[in-house]
């Protein structure tokens, strides 16, 4: 059995002496608020920032931890989670950084957090209004397989040429008889944009549509933020006789019994063996924790 | 046995930042390096670093490169990291090059160029022999006695000459796009798209890779972009940073920094718009570091193609490709970071991957079922469809 999380939440501390609150001095916060603001009021459109250097290297969610260290206040309580887990050696980096620049309150239930920084997941439990979602993103450019162009893709997206896209996902069909898309499933936002969903698993994809949280995208390295306002369409790219599916999966949850969440496969031995467990560790502790609650009230 | 998962916790990170810091040490019996002696007998490393950190301060590069234990690019993303939380209090008037302190100056398209040619302290003609005398310890070496040289004195660029000719264009007066903003860009306070203008352009080869550049240069000498070069003048030495605060209404100076300036030239043959000419490639460093200065110019000058209306035929002559690559903070951090946890989208390719390989054995095993997932599928599809499934059956 795993052992329940032993700090879930902490409080607020003081931060360390020396930095400026959550790190970046206020010009360059306003700044990037800048460009979050231009991002919320076009859906999906990747607006350059001047991203800047940040203590951490670039592809560990420097775009992400920029966008909420401009973003997050005194009063939020943050929960940071990578690969859908708050205890993966990123994701304890992160909040880490946060409680020692910010000193802010940190949680790792997802009901309780204000923000949100992930990186590969969306957590299981639907979000709520008033709750925003940091993603860090490597290739905001959906395109950039297609065109590695950006001069190129840029126009692409002024024209709404998006038809190479349909065709490279029209020529998976034939080949393969399915899109062989398994992550970063490209997705059109408000009617309009064409999006790359940051690298999560299409399962999570549907969860972006009409979400009444405020999702937010940071591209650090590639120097973009892009948005998508509470209660917008999302929609994942496909064809009326190849409706988009996510994946289900053989078995529960070995410790919840969950069905429908995302899963991990685990190897416990060198003989194949396997099991599989929710990704989203909060909500797979969370589920645990009801029923060892229901089995205590029966018994 | 139950399984338990595994917690990366905070307490390993500390570790781990524990153990770096006591293998970095070393043996304690060997005395700890002092920022003095990385800053006095590892110059070239400070410049390196201080070139691609894109700050000059020897004193922050040598303690950067002690803390990354020795890693160049490391220190050079210490220095990045530092620089960025400093606020941008002036933009200092160019520095002009023509009244450096000259340290080194060699022009190789003239024998004699106003001014006179000198080695200075060089690799160039060394035989590279190990020296075994300097493994051991207490060596002393004394500078050769130079003639009286007069700091004032201004030392005319040997292309001013070509100038006077008319044979090449000052860079003053080339022609830019109709776009170009009376202001520089500012690599560090704007984000960089493409197209883009040759001041964005110098800026980030100025502290793009040393090794990426080299690369890019070599490339367009064997023919990706051929332009042959010659190099024009390569001047080493110190000049002086200045201010112009407008509530003062005068300069001020508050540095002198020690910089390599290359100027190559390339014949031109022309086009409608442009005679025949000399067109210049320029580089310039933070420091002595002449390798890289050379290669950013012959790089400077492969990316003019676009405005000289050459056909792009190389790498190097690519805009795109050669500024979102030259940097190797931006870099390292990309193709480092596959090493942080992937396994939610690597389980998700898991998925899809045994799909279809569950439709490749079923296929093989029913040839004359070989579109046995065209049910659902247009009709128009099916031609197109079977020949795909066919190959994917037999490759």
């Amino acid at each position: 059995m795993t052992s329940l999380s032993v700090s879930p939440t902490s409080a607020p501390s003081t931060s360390e002496p020396g930095f400026n609150f959550a790190y970046l001095d206020e010009q360059t916060k306003r700044s990037i608020r800048r460009a979050i603001l231009k991002a919320v009021a076009i859906p999906g459109h990747q607006i350059p920032f001047s991203s800047r250097e940040m203590p951490m290297s670039y592809g560990w969610g420097t775009g992400g931890i920029q966008v909420t260290a401009s973003v997050i206040g005194q009063d939020d309580r943050l929960k940071v989670i990578d690969q859908g887990a708050d205890d993966t050696t990123n994701a304890v980096n992160i909040r880490r950084f946060f409680q020692k620049v910010c000193g802010v309150a940190t949680t790792e239930h997802t009901e309780e957090a204000t923000l949100i920084q992930t990186r590969h997941r969306i957590p299981e439990t639907p979000l709520q209004p008033g709750q925003v979602l940091v993603y860090q993103v490597p290739m905001p450019e959906p395109l950039y397989f297609i065109e590695p162009s950006r001069t190129e893709a840029n126009k692409m997206h002024a024209l709404e040429e998006y038809g190479p896209m349909y065709v490279k996902l029209y020529e998976d069909i034939t080949k393969f008889g399915r899109i062989a898309l398994a992550y970063d499933y490209p997705v059109m936002v408000n009617g309009r944009h064409l999006m790359n969903p940051s690298p999560i698993p299409r399962f999570d994809n549907p969860k972006m549509d009409m979400s009444p949280a405020l999702q937010l995208f940071g591209a650090g390295r590639e120097k973009r933020i892009y948005a998508i306002p509470p209660y917008t369409q999302v929609k994942s790219l496909d064809f009326e006789d190849h409706p988009f599916s996510v994946e289900n999966w053989e078995h529960p949850c070995e410790f919840c019994g969950a069905t429908d969440s995302y899963l991990d496969e685990v190897v416990i031995d060198d003989q194949g063996g396997r099991l599989w467990i929710c990704s989203d560790t909060d909500y797979c502790e969370q589920r645990q924790r009801e029923q060892l609650g229901h089995t205590q009230k029966l018994g | 046995m139950p399984y338990v998962a595994v917690k990366g916790g905070e307490k390993a990170i500390r570790n781990a930042e524990a153990l770096l810091k006591s293998k970095r040490r070393g043996n304690s019996d060997v005395p700890e390096l002092s920022l003095d002696q990385i800053k006095q007998q590892m110059q070239l490393a400070v410049n390196r670093v201080m070139a691609e950190g894109s700050l000059y301060d020897p004193d922050l590069a040598a303690l950067a490169i002690k803390q990354s234990w020795g890693d160049l690019v490391e220190a050079a993303f210490l220095l990045r990291a530092y620089r960025t939380t400093l606020p941008r209090l002036y933009y200092s008037e160019p520095i002009d090059t023509s009244k450096m302190f000259i340290q080194r100056r060699i022009s190789a398209i003239f024998k004699e160029a106003p001014g006179g040619q000198k080695l200075g302290p060089t690799f160039d003609y060394v035989h590279r022999l190990l020296d075994f005398k300097l493994a051991a310890e207490d060596n002393t070496f004394s500078a050769p006695s130079s003639e009286d040289y007069d700091a004032t004195e201004t030392t005319p660029r040997v292309a001013q000459m070509l100038e006077r000719e008319g044979l090449v264009t000052p860079i003053a007066r080339q022609p830019q796009p109709k776009s170009e903003p009376a202001e520089p860009f500012d690599i560090t306070r704007q984000s960089l798209t493409t197209p883009t203008n040759r001041d964005a352009r110098l800026q980030t080869l100025a502290r793009g890779d040393e090794g990426f550049l080299l690369s890019m240069a070599y490339s367009t000498q064997r023919g990706y972009g051929k332009n042959h070069p010659f190099a024009g003048e390569i001047r080493v030495g110190a000049v002086e940073v200045t201010i112009f605060p407008e509530e003062l209404g005068f300069e001020i100076a508050i540095a002198d920094i020690t910089v390599t300036e290359v100027q190559m030239v390339n014949l031109f043959k022309g086009s409608k718009k442009i005679p025949p000419q000399f067109t210049q490639g320029y580089g310039l460093t933070f420091g002595y570091n002449e390798r890289k200065a050379m290669a950013m110019a012959l790089v400077d000058r492969a990316l003019q193609a676009k405005d000289l209306g050459e056909a792009l035929e190389g790498p190097a002559q690519d805009e795109e490709f050669v500024l979102y690559h030259s940097d190797n903070i931006e870099a390292q951090g990309f193709v480092q970071h596959l090493k942080l946890p992937h396994y939610i989208d690597f389980q998700a390719e898991l998925n899809l991957i045994r799909k279809l390989r569950s439709d490749y054995e079923q296929c093989r095993n029913t040839p004359e079922r070989s579109d046995n997932f065209k049910t659902d599928q247009k009709k128009d599809a099916r031609t197109d469809e079977s020949v795909a499934s066919k190959e994917v059956a037999t490759s």
